[in-house]
């Protein structure tokens, strides 16, 4: 495998990861409030997993962080003078109705990477995630482990130093599972902060570095991943251990 | 044998009869030409239409499908009134020239065409927009790469907006007046041998034109069905 070039306009310093701020943040939608107010601050290593039953408020957390929604109250703030790069990994898939490799020499080309290295950049980038073979197929042909993997060089090629997974594996078996893991790790490797939503406990055991449980809408719980699965504080989580029906 | 119209169909095309293939020329021409120059403006607006929200959207998107049932006759009397002599854009000279023909069907063509990208654009994007935001894209950045990722469904809407060229008889015959050698297309040809009785050579005329407009449509079919298998 060649050495990743990392592009230019990821030249600056990618560690150490920015810090992500919750300060009273809550968001609602025709009166109605789905999430918070939560305050919290994700620093440290990582990776954060968000955990939690369905309906507590996971995604739209994470979308929130993303900027994809803006909260209603409150305020969600980045360590340092500038909005760090970021890039997010959709439970489905989302790609364009061209090739596996267009679609990275798209994002590459909308992120303003010079024309003469998008070529090289999205073909390291597509050897990295053991897509060599389908660089030139439909990426909307491709096996849904396949399009997931697509989905995540694509977050590589921008060297993203915030990486925001919404349940990327919970279609996938659990072959394409490991390579999102994987990929996943080699993330955090590089530097990147990883927050990610999952329904799965061993998975959420296999990676995180810290928990950050939900439920009903308010985050409950915030601990070290170690602390978490040892003994959750939060009467909410020890019952979404034991596995009892959570709100 | 000579009042039968496929007869006079196939006489027509097979003794390479000058006067028939310029008018079956000039009506491609036109045609094609309008359909082009309202693809270059329909298309553009209906993506923008699709990705800004801005203030009477909803009306713009009520009058462009409107517009799509716009009477040949009546796209034709408004650019008659245009480019008459007294007519604001008057001194372009334009008025019985096939330039007016291509300006009156680019008025019929243009609304189909915004109207009918403006909604796959805008499913498309339902898809895609999240995405979008996330790689931080510009609402101009996505026009491009909208209309590349719903060239299937813009292929077909061509087809529709190529339909409505070259099938449409009134605003040809108004701005362009049916001079035999200058202005006469296949659909005026058709008005004309109907009025004087020459119903065979109408019906003749007729084939011909559905045979072509059959054979680009097959084409245009071809074209997309290989690529799409190709693109998935």
């Amino acid at each position: 495998m060649t050495a990743f070039q990392v592009p230019r306009l990821a030249s600056s310093i990618l560690s150490p990861s920015p810090e992500l701020c919750f300060k009273d943040v809550s968001f609602s939608h025709e009166d109605k409030v789905l999430l918070g107010p939560c305050s919290f601050t994700l620093k440290g290593a990582g990776p954060t997993l968000v955990m939690g039953p369905n309906g507590a408020g996971k995604s739209l957390l994470l979308r929130l962080s993303h900027g994809l929604l803006l909260p209603t109250q409150g305020q969600i703030t980045w360590s340092g003078e500038i909005r760090p790069r970021q890039a997010m990994v959709f439970q489905q898939p989302v790609l364009l109705r061209r090739s596996a490799v267009a679609n990275l020499i798209h994002a590459l080309a909308v992120n303003n990477v010079p024309r003469r290295e998008r070529v090289k950049l999205a073909h390291d980038a597509l050897e990295r995630f053991g897509l060599t073979a389908c660089c030139n197929t439909p990426a909307r042909v491709l096996s849904g482990g396949e399009q997931q993997r697509l989905t995540l060089a694509r977050a590589w090629v921008l060297s993203p130093q915030v990486l925001f997974l919404d349940e990327p594996t919970s279609a996938l078996d659990p072959a394409a599972i490991k390579a999102v893991e994987a990929a996943v790790h080699e993330f955090h490797q590089r530097g990147t902060r990883i927050v990610m939503t999952t329904h799965d406990l061993h998975q959420a055991k296999r990676l995180a570095g810290d928990i950050l449980f939900l439920s009903g809408g308010k985050v409950r719980e915030h601990s070290p991943a170690e602390a978490f699965f040892e003994k959750p504080v939060s009467r909410e989580a020890q019952a979404y251990m034991a596995g009892e029906l959570v709100e | 044998m000579e009042n039968n119209a496929f007869y006079v169909a196939l006489s027509l095309l097979l003794n390479l009869d000058a006067s028939l293939f310029q008018i079956v020329a000039l009506s491609l021409q036109i045609s094609l030409l309008a359909v082009l120059i309202a693809a270059v403006l329909g298309f553009p607006l209906g993506a923008a239409v699709a990705i800004w929200r801005f203030p009477g959207r909803g009306g713009m998107i009520v009058a462009l499908n409107a517009l799509m049932g716009l009477p040949p006759v009546v796209a034709g009397l408004m650019v008659y009134l245009l480019l008459s002599r007294a007519g604001p854009l008057g001194e372009w000279g334009l008025l019985f020239t096939p330039g007016a023909m291509i300006f009156a069907q680019v008025v019929l063509v243009l609304p189909i065409l915004a109207a009918l990208s403006r909604q796959k654009v805008e499913e498309l994007l339902g898809e895609y927009r999240e995405q979008f935001v996330s790689l931080g894209m510009s609402h101009s950045r996505m026009m491009p790469t909208l209309l590349w990722d719903a060239r299937f469904a813009l292929l077909t809407v061509l087809l529709a907006g190529f339909g409505r060229a070259s099938a449409e008889v009134g605003a040809v015959m108004m701005v362009g007046g049916n001079i035999d050698g200058v202005t006469r297309v296949m659909t005026t040809s058709i008005v004309l041998e109907t009025g004087k009785g020459n119903l065979p050579l109408a019906l003749g005329l007729g084939i011909v034109l559905l045979t072509l407009v059959m054979l680009i449509n097959a084409g245009a079919y071809l074209v997309g069905e290989l690529t799409r298998r190709r693109v998935g």
